[in-house]
Formats: C-alpha cells, sequence, structure tokens
C-alpha cells in the first residue's frame, strides 16, 4: 500500500510530508526531488523507481503530490487516489498552491490521517470529512452523541456521501449535459477519429433521502421499451423510422451513488444523489456523432522563406442556435519572422510566444461560412528537419449536445417526507465543447 | 527553508495571519523558546506552539529534543491539538521509546472515550507508534476496539491489526486477532468488511501458505455482497482479494463474473482495472464455446477504451495493462484501432504506449490506416516517439504481409528525409524486412547504400553491413563498401566487427577470385589484432572452416536462415499469465513479477490463472520441490563470470529491446556458425577427419572447453564399456520422480524438468524439455560446470528435430564421470547450462549421491574390518532413519538395488546389525554399520568414511531409499 506522501512546491521544497509504512525513509523524500523534479532530463513517466523504492506522482500548476511505496501497490489506485486527495484539497481552500498549502498544512494533516490509514485509502467523500473535520476544532466537542453516531455512521455507511436530515424549502434540481467533442481529421476531410465524451453534472437541492431514477435516449433502453419482447430485426426497423431519436452509448461510468448491478440487469439509473453538486455519470460516443464545425486547411510552400496559409470554417448546425467563443489556433513555424492576416469575420492576431495564429470570432450562427487568410515570412535556416507541421486546433462551444443525447426524464422519489416529484423544480441545460478538435495540414 | 524565511515579510500584515506564519521560526535558540510556549498555561499559545514543531518536522529539522514538551500536552479535551501531538508521536516515538511510554496511559484512557471518533483516533495513532513496550498495551484496547459498537471505531481497528503484524507478527498471532479479523468479514458494516479483507490479504501476504484467508464461496458470497455497498476504495481492496481466489468450478466462475461485470461502469478506474483483472482471471475457467463467454469478452471493451479517456497518468497505467491484455486476450480489442491513435497533446509517455498497442493490434483489415498515421508520427519532435515510429512501420510490414510494399516504400520517403535518426532506424528495419522477404525488395539496396555515411550508430551500421554481405552478389561495388568499413576496424564497436567479419566472408564465398585479399585481411584483424574472444573465436572457426572445407563452409556460413516470427516484444507467456493476475498494480506497468522490485517475502510469491475446466492437472506441473534431498528447488546461477557461459553466450545477447523470438539476423547467423553448424559437424566428422579435430586444438585455449562435448563423448563411451562390461546388477535403483529445474519464466519460454537415474551402471540424466513460448526452438546443447565428482554429458543433448510451441519432449541424456573435477557447495551441486537457438540458461540442481555408488562396491569383509578400524572415529557420523516398516533383510535388497552391498549381518539381543560398503566413483569407499531392532520402526546408522563430508549425503540416499 501507499508507505507515504509528500507534497513539493515547483523548487522540490518539501511542504507536506506524511510517512505510513517504517519501509519508507526520510531518504525517499531526498530522492523523489533529485531523480524527478531535479532531473535534467524531463521525466518520461508518471511513475519511477530508484533504490528499489516506487514514486508516481501528478502535478498540479506547480505543485507535485508524490505517493511513494515499496510494495506492489494498486498503481491505478494510487492515482485515483492522488487526484482525489487534489479534489478534497480544492473542496476545502479553493486551489491548490503553495500559499494555500502553507496556509492549511494543520488541515492537510488532519485530512491525510483521515482518508489514508496505514495507506489504505479510507472515505474521502468531501461531504462526509466536512461533517467532522472542521478547522474549528473545538467543534467536535460540542457534538452531541446521537450527532457523532451520526457523523460515524455516514462515514462508513453504505450512503456515505449524504447525511441525513437535509432540509430545502424549494427542492430543486440542476443537470448540466456537458460534452467535448474530439475529432481529428485529415487534411483531405477524412475524418480519423471522433468521440464525444460527456458528463452528467447535477446540482441537487433536495430535503430528506430522495430517491432518484434518470433517463436518457439510451438506444438499448429505447428499442427495449419499444418492442417489449421482440426479436432484435424489428427493433431496429422500429428506429429506422423513427430517425434520430435515440443513441448509441458505447460506455458510461456512474458516481458511486448508482446502483450498478441494477444498471447491469435493467440498464436503469437509480440513486440517492449527494447534496451539492456533483459529477452523476460519464459517458462516451462515437456513432452519429454531430461535428459543429468542419476546418478546411490549405497550406502552400512558396520557396524557402514563404508559407500562405487559408484555413475556411463551416458551422454545421442548425442556423436558429449560436456557437460561441470560438477560436481557430494556426501553428506556425518557429522560424517565423513575420505574418500578414485577413479575415472575414472576428479577429485574428500571430502570437510568436505561441507559435501560432489565433483567430477568434465571439459568435456564429449555424450554416455559415468564414475565411481567413495569412502570409508567413520565414527567416531562411539550415536545419535539415523539416517543420512537423502540427495540426490546426480548434475550441469553440455549442449549445446542444453533439452526441444527440436528451434527457427524458429524472424522477425523485421521497417516501419520508411529503414533496412529490411534482414538486420539484427542475433545470436541464446542454452545452457542447470542443475537446481536442484538430485538423491536420 | 528559503520559502520559510521569504514568509517571514507577510508577518508584519498581522491582522489576518494564517498557518503559513508557523514554517517561518528558523531562529538560533527557537527550542528553548518553543520549549518555554509549549508549557505555557494558554491553551491558544500551546496550541501555537505545537504547530510550530509540527512544522519545522516537516521541513526535515529535528525537534525531538521537545518530546517530553510536546507529549505533555497531549491531556487535552482540544481535538485539534491532540490530533497534533499524535502526528509528532508518531514521528518521533521510535527514536524516544522510553519518553514514548508516557503516552501510553493518555491512549489507553482515549480508547474508553465516549466519542467515537476519539477511540478510533487513539487507537489508529497507538499502531502507528512503532515500539515494542507500547505495543503490549495495544492488545486490551485493540481487542475492545475490534469489537466496538461503532463501525468506525471497528474498521480503524481492522486495520490496525495489520500494523501490529507488521510490528510484531507473533503476537498478533497469540492473542488471537487473526482469528477476530476474520469474523469481522461477516460484519454488517461493508467498510468494516473491506478494511478487515485489505488487512488480511497484506498479512497473508507474509505468510504464503497460511491459507489465512481461507476463501471459500460462503465468504466469496459475503464479499460479492459487500462489494455492491462500500466506498469505491473498499471495492478495490474486496475485487483485488476475490483475484486471488480459486473458483472450484466453471459455474462458480461465471457466476462471480456475473456479480462483478457491473463494476465495469464505476467511475473509479482502479475499481474498473480490479474487476477486468478479476474477469480476466476467471474466465479462463470458463469453456470458450459458452454462450456467456462471448458475452464478457464483449463487455470488456467498452471499459478499457474509457479507460484512455481519464487523466493522462490513469491512462498510462490504463495502456501498460492493456497492452498485457492485448498479447493474452487479442480479440476483445481488435476493433478499436482508432481509440489508440496518438494525440497531438499526449503526454511522450502515453504516445508510446499507444504506439505498441497500435502494433500489437494492426492486421490487414486496418493496416492502412495504421500506417497513415505511423508516416504522421515519423515527423514529430520527439526522437524517441520518431525512432518507435519509424520501427513501428518495420513491424508492420514484417506482421502484414499485404502491406510489406507500401511499408518499403514509406520507409524510403523517411529514408528521402536525411533526418539522421529516421534514417538509422529505417535501415535497421529494412533488414529484418529483406529477411523476412527475402528476393523481393533488393530493388531498394541502391537507396541504401547512397546514405552509408551517415550511419554512424552501431545497429544502423551492423544492419548495413549485413544487408551488403547478404546481397554481395548483386551489389557490385560490394567488396569496396565494406573495405571501407574495414579501415577503422578497431574502432568499430563489437557488434559492428562480428557482423563486418561475417559479411566478408560472404562476400568471399560469393565472389572467391576478386575478395581473396579482403577476406585475409579481416580474418587476421579479427584473429591476430584483436583481443575480444568472441570475435577471434568466430574469426578462428571461419578460417579453418575456409581452409578445410570451403563446401563445408558455404553450408555453413550461406545457410538457409530460419523464418523471423511475426510479433515481436512478446512477453514471455508464463510470465504474462502471472502479469495478468497482477492487473492494474505496479506489476503490470513495470512489466516486471513484484519479485523483481519489492523486497522481501512480500508479493513474492507467483500467481497463476487457473486452469481452463478440465486441464486441472496441468496447472500443478509447475510446483517445484515436494519432498527429498534431491529436489531441493533449482537455483538459478546468475550468468556473471561463468567461464561456460561466456563461452556459448558469443554475441548472443540482443543488442536493443528487440526479444528474443525475432533475432535480428545476423545474430542468428552466429548462432548458427556455433550451434547447428558445429555442432553437427562435429557430431558427424568427430572420427572421420582428425585433421579438424587437430585444427581446433590449436585454436584459443578456451576452445577445447567450449566444445567440451567432443571429447566427452571418446570419454563417455569408454566408460560405458567400462562399466557395462561390469557385473551384472539389478536395475531396481530408485529414480526420483521429475522435478520442474528450471522454469519457463526464467529462461524465455524453456521449462526442463528432470531427474537422475542409474540404470545398469549407466548414469543418465532423464530430461523433459518443455516450449512454453510462442516460437520454435532448435539447437540444443547441453553442458555442465565442474563439479565434485566430474560428471559430464556423456553425447550431445539428442533433440533432433525442432521443439514447437508447447510441444514437450523426453530426453535422456548419458553421463560420465570422467570431467573436470571441482568441489561443490552442497556436495552434490551440478551447475547446468542449457542453450538453444534463443538463448543460454542457466540452473543448478542436486543429485542423489546413489547416483555415484559403482557396481562392484562389495567390500571383503577381511578389508572391511580392517578398514573400519582404520578410519579414525572423529569420521564417524551417526544418524537416525526413522519410520522404517521393513526387517533388516527387505532392507537390505532394497539398499543393494542402488549399490550398497551388506557384506554382514549380526544378531545381538533382538537388534539386527548390518555391515555395508559402498564405492563412489572417485574410488572413495563408505563403510556403514545399521542397527534395527524389531518392533522399532527407527534405525540407526552409523557411517565411516575417510572423507568425512559425504556421510550426510550417503545417509540422505540411504533414507530416500527406504522410504521410496
Amino acid at each position: 500500500m501507499i508507505g507515504g506522501l509528500f507534497i513539493y512546491n515547483h523548487k522540490g521544497e518539501v511542504l507536506i510530508s506524511r510517512v505510513y509504512r517504517d519501509d519508507i525513509g526520510r531518504n525517499a523524500v531526498d530522492a523523489f526531488r533529485v531523480n524527478v523534479i531535479h532531473a535534467r532530463q524531463q521525466v518520461r513517466s508518471p511513475v519511477t523507481n530508484f533504490a528499489r523504492t516506487s514514486f508516481f506522482h501528478v502535478k498540479r500548476s506547480n505543485i507535485w503530490l508524490a505517493a511513494v511505496t515499496k510494495q506492489n501497490v494498486n498503481a491505478a489506485m494510487v492515482f485515483e487516489f492522488l487526484y482525489k486527495m487534489c479534489d478534497v484539497m480544492t473542496a476545502y481552500f479553493s486551489k491548490i498552491s503553495e500559499e494555500n498549502i502553507k496556509n492549511n498544512f494543520v488541515l492537510i494533516y488532519e485530512l491525510l490521517d483521515e482518508i489514508l490509514d496505514f495507506g489504505y485509502p479510507q472515505n474521502s467523500e468531501t461531504g462526509a470529512l466536512k461533517t467532522f473535520i472542521t478547522q474549528q476544532g473545538i467543534k467536535s466537542q460540542h457534538h452531541t452523541k446521537e450527532e457523532q453516531s451520526q457523523i460515524t455512521s455516514q462515514v462508513t455507511g453504505q450512503i456515505g456521501w449524504r447525511r441525513e436530515g437535509i432540509k430545502y424549502r424549494r427542492n430543486e434540481l440542476f443537470l448540466d449535459v456537458l460534452e467535448s467533442v474530439n475529432l481529428l481529421m485529415s487534411p483531405q476531410g477524412q475524418v480519423l477519429s471522433a468521440h464525444v465524451s460527456g458528463r452528467v453534472v447535477m446540482k441537487s437541492y433536495l430535503s430528506g433521502m430522495p430517491e432518484c431514477k434518470f433517463g436518457m435516449n439510451d438506444k438499448i433502453v429505447i428499442d427495449k421499451q419499444g418492442k417489449g419482447g421482440t426479436t432484435d430485426d424489428s427493433g431496429k426497423s422500429e428506429l429506422g423510422g423513427s430517425g434520430k431519436q435515440s443513441i448509441a452509448i458505447d460506455d458510461c461510468t456512474f458516481h458511486q451513488c448508482v446502483r450498478l448491478s441494477k444498471f447491469d440487469s435493467e440498464r436503469s439509473i437509480s440513486f440517492i444523489p449527494p447534496d451539492g453538486e456533483y459529477e452523476l455519470m460519464r459517458y462516451r460516443t462515437t456513432k452519429d456523432i454531430i461535428l459543429p464545425f468542419r476546418v478546411i486547411p490549405l497550406v502552400r510552400e512558396v520557396g524557402r522563406t514563404k508559407l500562405e496559409v487559408k484555413v475556411v470554417i463551416k458551422s454545421n448546425f442548425k442556423p436558429s442556435l449560436l456557437a460561441q467563443k470560438i477560436e481557430v489556433r494556426i501553428p506556425t513555424p518557429l522560424n517565423t519572422s513575420g505574418v500578414q492576416v485577413i479575415c472575414m469575420k472576428g479577429k485574428a492576431k500571430y502570437k510568436a510566444s505561441e507559435n501560432a495564429i489565433v483567430w477568434k470570432i465571439k459568435r456564429m450562427a449555424g450554416m455559415k461560412e468564414s475565411q481567413i487568410s495569412a502570409e508567413i515570412e520565414l527567416l531562411p535556416t539550415n536545419d535539415k528537419k523539416k517543420w512537423a507541421r502540427p495540426p490546426i486546433s480548434m475550441n469553440f462551444e455549442v449549445p446542444f449536445a453533439p452526441s444527440g443525447l436528451k434527457v427524458r426524464y429524472l424522477k425523485v422519489f421521497e417516501p419520508k417526507l411529503n414533496y412529490s416529484d411534482h414538486d420539484v423544480i427542475k433545470w436541464v441545460r446542454y452545452i457542447g465543447r470542443s475537446g481536442i478538435y484538430e485538423t491536420r495540414c | 527553508m528559503e520559502w520559510a524565511s521569504q514568509l517571514c515579510e507577510n508577518r508584519g500584515l498581522g491582522s489576518k495571519m494564517t498557518d503559513s506564519k508557523y514554517f517561518t521560526t528558523t531562529k538560533k535558540g527557537e527550542i528553548f523558546e518553543l520549549k518555554a510556549e509549549l508549557n505555557s498555561d494558554k491553551k491558544e499559545k500551546k496550541k501555537e506552539a505545537v504547530k510550530k514543531v509540527i512544522a519545522s518536522m516537516t521541513v526535515g529539522k529535528d525537534v525531538s529534543a521537545l518530546f517530553p514538551d510536546v507529549v505533555n500536552c497531549m491531556q487535552t479535551d482540544n481535538l485539534e491539538l491532540k490530533k497534533l501531538v499524535y502526528l509528532y508521536l508518531m514521528n518521533y516515538a521510535k527514536s524516544q521509546p522510553d519518553m514514548a511510554i508516557m503516552a501510553v496511559n493518555t491512549f489507553v484512557k482515549d480508547c474508553e472515550d465516549p466519542n467515537p471518533l476519539i477511540r478510533a483516533l487513539a487507537v489508529r495513532t497507538m499502531g502507528c507508534i512503532r515500539v515494542d513496550k507500547i505495543t503490549e498495551y495495544l492488545c486490551e484496547p485493540l481487542r475492545k476496539c475490534l469489537k466496538d459498537e461503532d463501525p468506525y471505531v471497528r474498521k480503524t481497528a481492522a486495520v490496525c491489526v495489520a500494523k501490529l503484524h507488521d510490528i510484531n507478527a507473533q503476537l498478533v498471532e497469540d492473542q488471537g486477532f487473526l482469528d477476530t479479523l476474520k469474523d469481522l468479514i461477516s460484519d454488517s458494516n461493508p467498510m468494516v468488511v473491506a478494511n478487515a479483507v485489505a488487512a488480511l490479504s497484506e498479512i497473508a501476504e507474509s505468510h504464503p501458505n497460511s491459507n489465512l484467508l481461507d476463501l471459500n464461496p460462503q465468504t466469496i458470497n459475503k464479499l460479492l455482497t459487500a462489494l455492491n455497498e462500500c466506498t469505491e476504495w473498499g471495492q478495490i481492496f474486496i475485487l483485488d482479494c476475490l483475484a486471488n481466489y480459486m473458483p472450484r468450478d466453471d459455474r462458480e466462475s461465471q457466476s462471480i463474473c456475473e456479480r462483478v461485470t457491473p463494476r465495469l461502469s464505476h467511475a473509479n478506474s482502479a475499481v474498473v482495472l480490479s474487476a477486468v483483472k478479476v474477469l480476466m482471471k476467471f474466465m479462463e475457467m470458463l469453456p470458450k464455446d459458452l454462450d456467456y463467454y462471448g458475452t464478457l469478452l464483449k463487455k470488456l471493451a467498452p471499459p478499457l477504451v474509457t479507460l484512455l479517456s481519464a487523466e493522462p497518468e490513469l491512462q498510462y497505467v490504463a495502456l501498460r495493462n492493456i497492452n498485457l491484455i492485448v498479447q493474452k486476450r487479442p480479440e476483445i480489442l481488435k476493433h478499436e484501432m482508432k481509440v489508440f491513435f496518438v494525440k497531438y497533446n499526449d503526454p511522450i509517455y502515453v504516445k508510446l504506449e499507444k504506439l505498441d498497442i497500435m502494433i500489437r493490434l494492426a492486421s490487414q483489415a486496418n493496416i492502412a490506416q495504421v500506417l497513415a498515421e505511423l508516416k504522421e508520427y515519423a515527423t514529430e519532435v520527439d526522437v524517441d516517439f520518431v525512432r518507435k515510429a519509424v520501427r513501428a512501420i518495420g513491424r508492420c510490414a514484417i506482421k502484414v504481409e499485404q502491406s510489406a510494399e507500401r511499408c518499403v516504400s514509406t520507409l524510403l520517403d523517411l529514408i528521402q528525409t536525411k533526418v539522421n535518426y529516421v534514417v538509422q532506424e529505417a535501415i535497421v528495419v529494412i533488414k529484418d524486412i529483406f529477411r523476412k522477404y527475402p528476393n523481393k525488395y533488393e530493388s531498394v539496396i541502391a537507396t541504401l547504400c547512397e546514405n552509408l555515411d551517415s550511419l554512424d550508430e552501431p545497429e544502423a551500421r551492423a544492419a548495413m553491413i549485413w544487408i551488403v554481405g547478404e546481397y554481395a552478389e548483386r551489389i557490385d561495388n560490394a567488396d569496396e563498401l565494406l573495405e571501407s568499413f574495414l579501415e577503422g576496424f578497431h574502432d568499430e564497436s563489437t557488434q559492428v566487427q562480428l557482423q563486418l567479419l561475417t559479411a566478408i566472408v560472404k562476400l568471399f564465398l560469393k565472389k572467391p577470385t576478386e575478395t581473396q585479399e579482403l577476406v585475409q585481411q579481416v580474418l587476421s584483424l579479427a584473429t591476430q589484432d584483436s583481443d575480444n574472444p568472441d570475435l577471434r573465436d568466430r574469426g578462428y572457426i571461419y578460417w579453418r572452416l575456409l581452409s578445410t572445407d570451403p563446401v563445408a563452409a558455404k553450408e555453413v556460413v550461406l545457410a538457409e536462415k530460419p523464418l523471423i516470427s511475426e510479433e515481436t516484444d512478446l512477453i514471455e507467456p508464463t510470465l504474462l499469465e502471472e502479469l495478468i493476475c497482477h492487473i492494474g498494480t505496479l506489476a503490470s506497468v513495470y512489466h516486471k513479477p513484484p519479485s523483481a522490485f519489492v523486497e522481501g517475502s512480500r508479493g513474492v510469491q507467483h500467481k497463476r490463472i487457473p486452469a481452463r475446466a478440465g486441464s486441472g492437472e496441468s496447472a500443478e506441473s509447475s510446483d517445484v520441490g515436494q519432498s527429498g534431498p534431491s529436489e531441493a528447488p533449482p537455483a538459478v546461477i546468475p550468468s556473471q563470470g561463468d567461464l561456460l557461459g561466456d563461452l556459448l553466450n558469443l554475441d548472443l545477447a540482443p543488442p536493443t529491446a528487440t526479444v528474443p523470438s525475432v533475432q535480428p539476423s545476423m545474430q542468428m547467423g552466429a548462432m548458427d556458425l556455433l550451434g547447428g553448424g558445429l555442432d553437427s559437424l562435429l557430431g558427424g566428422d568427430i572420427g572421420g577427419s582428425p585433421s579438424m579435430g587437430a585444427g581446433l586444438g590449436v585454436a584459443p585455449a578456451a576452445m577445447p572447453t567450449a566444445l567440451g562435448i567432443a571429447p566427452a563423448v571418446g570419454g563417455g563411451l569408454g566408460d560405458l564399456f567400462d562399466l557395462g562390461g561390469g557385473v551384472g546388477m539389478p536395475t531396481g535403483s530408485y529414480v526420483a520422480p521429475k522435478t520442474v529445474w528450471l522454469p519457463a519464466m526464467k529462461a524465455k519460454g524453456l521449462e526442463i524438468s528432470g531427474t537422475f537415474a542409474r540404470r545398469g551402471g549407466i548414469i543418465q540424466m532423464d530430461l523433459t524439455l518443455t516450449n512454453k513460448a510462442m516460437s520454435v526452438m532448435t539447437d540444443f546443447a547441453i553442458q555442465f560446470n565442474r563439479n565434485s565428482f566430474g560428471l559430464a554429458p556423456a553425447g550431445p543433448l539428442q533433440v533432433l528435430t525442432p521443439l514447437s510451441p508447447n510441444q514437450t519432449i523426453d530426453v535422456s541424456l548419458p553421463l560420465s564421470t570422467s570431467g573436470p573435477v571441482m568441489k561443490m557447495e552442497p556436495l552434490n551441486n551440478l551447475q547446468v547450462a542449457v542453450k538453444n537457438n534463443i538463448d543460454v540458461f542457466y540452473f543448478s540442481c542436486q543429485y542423489p549421491l546413489s547416483l555415484i555408488f559403482v557396481e562392484d562396491g562389495k567390500m571383503e569383509r577381511q578389508v572391511f574390518l580392517a578398514t573400519w578400524k582404520d578410519i579414525p572415529n572423529d569420521n564417524e557420523a551417526q544418524f537416525q532413519i526413522k519410520d522404517i516398516h521393513l526387517n533388516s533383510d527387505a532392507a537390505s535388497n532394497k539398499l543393494q538395488g542402488s549399490n550398497i552391498f551388506t557384506i554382514a549381518k549380526r544378531t545381538v539381543e533382538g537388534q539386527d546389525m548390518l555391515y555395508q560398503s559402498v564405492k563412489l566413483t572417485n574410488g572413495i569407499w563408505v563403510l556403514a554399520e545399521m542397527r534395527i531392532q524389531t518392533g522399532n520402526p527407527n534405525y540407526t546408522l552409523s557411517i565411516k568414511c575417510r572423507a568425512p563430508e559425504v556421510c550426510q549425503f550417503v545417509f540422505l540416499c540411504y533414507e530416500l531409499v527406504l522410504k521410496n
């Protein structure tokens, strides 16, 4: 299991050091600094091993978190734990920075004592932790016996992510379907790979211990409902008739509140939600994706000292919808000496420090087209190696889900309290963003 | 602490002071100041002081001098302060054990506190204080906490048992904590169950045979129930524990799989990977024709792909594991090639791993896409990545025949870029393509030759030279090209030198007229002017071959080369199986068994995949060392510094990561020479061509040993006749069952098990060779190191046909005792080297001494008496042979079968005294007196010998023979 956990600043100075196992000595702290943080070459793996000790590290801004072990630990678990540790710290003191860590070092030690016992991760849900790890230490004495046992049963209980006795005057919930659409396209416009990775984020302000059921236009569910016990073929024909009503989800994962065995057997998503904001599910689709933009690049080398670039972007969605925050990034060679840009819409600038022309458009409606042309002057070099031509990348935000996912319902039942599904105010929002949206040129 | 002082300035701001100020106390005399503050009456001041102490501790300052003062602050009702003091205690208690005792009372008291959080805190902290005296006091509170009414306390106590076990394992066992811990598996609270499972798994790892976890269908059921209810971490503990279970049959296996599959949708990647581990392992037991088997296979792909949208560090872990899964079950991800395409912004460690998997998944169906991608990658920035991409193109050509032509043209395009490392890498892979498709792409040789000058890496130079030598007849100026390399012969690396030597010999055999001078030159450079024994040996072999029999030389040097296999870098199957059992863990990230990077006993036990229904036996065969002295587990001798190894080794070690299954061709050539070529030469001609024998005799001193098989043939035969011509003896000597001497894991897929037998005066080593690798094994040879009784092979290892994958062959190797002698420790230890086309492997085994008891070992009575008296009493050793239910005659007969001869028998007061003699092959006599009391199963054995060190081993033979 995890033998120790260290936090360093960018210089490699230790901010936090907690050792859980006897086989990890103080020298491990230095070993990581010397071999990774101060290493002359870039470290080429997030897992490293020196002197028979393994180090796992992640970096958040300029803070290094490192977990150390001498055993054959579950590597995936260690990284998941490090991410979780970051989440917990963020929940307690927002940004992970050197200053915040120093300001909260007592708290961090207290957290590390609680969520990692002898190197075994324990309950690390912030909802639960915040009930008894507070920086008003004295508060703990005021807990009544009932409160105490409520805390412990929550920390260890089956529903560790929610406490009992939550009350809201107005029962309300917000569902955000956030998708990032990823694309890799060849210069000729052939889709090399495309997928949507989506998340359903829920903000729940519900009283008591509400039982929720979430439904979406999942092809498997719709097909099943359409024709109860019939064969596959008829299911398909029905779908063919009804157009693109359901989507094929390649895979999805759920927050730990969702009853996985129920999803596995009935494909229904039922759960008791944590209070406040959390991520209900993640999913991935690859079929029938709506690609909101198409990028058409044209790069011409004119002699050895000049490049001509022309890029056309086309929006591909309903004209009534508006895309926002559009940004096209056209990489330029390292030996660029000057750039002239002309664009029809928005603003374009050559940013020498980023080796790219950045073209920004605030808004653009569907089924439109825009164009940029640039002349890039190059310094002659005798570098034999050709310019690698990194892909043109794009950022945007659209008010629909590129996967086609639709929320069909979110039902809330709370048998003990007297509010019904109808009394809950529900909001649903769809946002599609660019993930890695690249076109090779 | 620079940053600490920088922050001093912020202090002045005063009003909004935060905890970072505690890092600022670095002044002189601070310890003294802190001491005063710690003893202050004001609670707030005390707390501030403790915070300062902890801050100093964090930056590595020694504040142990404050121990008593800090511990004094422990008695507080302020939980925050208490936690800080505990943190201090955990750090320094070990260095101040006596003072740590001061804290015990508070701990014991806290364990009784009405607040469960405080009870748990006390027991948690106490377990972290590694002081023997404290652990004694810990037992009572821990016992109570394990049965506490509050689940939070119980789950903390469960982990505490593991802590205590780490400090004092005996104490945990004596106090019966292990049983209490086992009971917790049935606890009503899922988190208690999960922590108990984690603690038990850890303890069980340090007692590999204890059966501590005692997994049976009932406990498994409890675990599966808890799995649905506990935290994500608890699910990981439980799944990792489940993976160690061996289901009774395929039905149980299926029902566990069914209950584990829902975990594949968990948001936590570690839960997913652990579930994948359980499924990968248990599906091995399911019959392949089962519908469920297919369903399960389909279910595995999506979650694996989803792992690739995790953060890069987790992607890396996932990719390393997918690499294993793809090797074990390629069908799972065969349609998912696209998700492994490299993104421009992927971290380099993700890129390299993706590339590996792309090559594994490449097939005729997707090759066009893959090639287009690889070509794209070959223009990227990172040198390692580009090299790997170029190499990958070559591997595609070898793997998918239809694509070979496209690959070659892509490689040629890349060579045109003239980027130095791209060109070199391309040439290395083109050489492999030539090997795979001879006489197909030679048209490109001209282009390759243009780039001769830019090659500065040994591997690329060697590859180029190989190409020139191989196609010397088509390259007009081959002699000029090779000659140009020859100028700086002594500055080249060994790899290039060896290659150059072979290439020029090839050239000579093809165009003998023009190149006589060149070959003379290289032979003299290699033999007379070189210090490198490998080079010299190869040079001499060529020289002699060429001077005695050019036809034979042609057959050897220009022999048809074996095919290279399609898959490369495959992990050896037994290791792969073990790694599959470690999915998700560090072992699967390193692709090494845990024993390679974990110290001590932990995790060193090898895990195995359960056998498919109906083939339960096969899994048992790898068990080693059941009983008996001759079956001690074989030790693998490290290869360094071993004379034998060096000789057989030559330049076998592949120069790069390319693994043995595809030997770069030049190595193949070399091996053919020493292996197939020479062996057959020696085997066939040994009698007929004395000139060759003599010729070899002149070769450097090391040579005769390398060819030690040759003289041994003669000698061995002689021995055979000597012994065979002796007395007709009963052949009923005891032969131990075969044991695994060389596990496949340590020998790149070759498993050797064996035993020794003496049949009618002939010593035989009975071997079973099993090929557990993916490629065919050929060219077997065996050699012994010098040993106590001069055992040596009396003939070559008769493996006439190549050993194909999964094939097993039984071989009997006659042994002689005329080999070189060196005393071994233990005396009967035999170090063996076995060579095949892949590598040389070393192991050691022990033979029963009865192997060298000769048939004419019956001493004359008179001589016996005299000798017995003659040997000093100090040399007498006494042993007890227990539990033998034979009468003296039966025992005597049995022993005679193993050449232990009874000379006389005497009965005194119901006690039979047998006088026996044994003669060893080296002429040493061993005398024995065995006393057998009727009705008493324990025999007393007295052994006398002039070489007393053999007594122990003679006794072991007695025991072995009598008990079997």
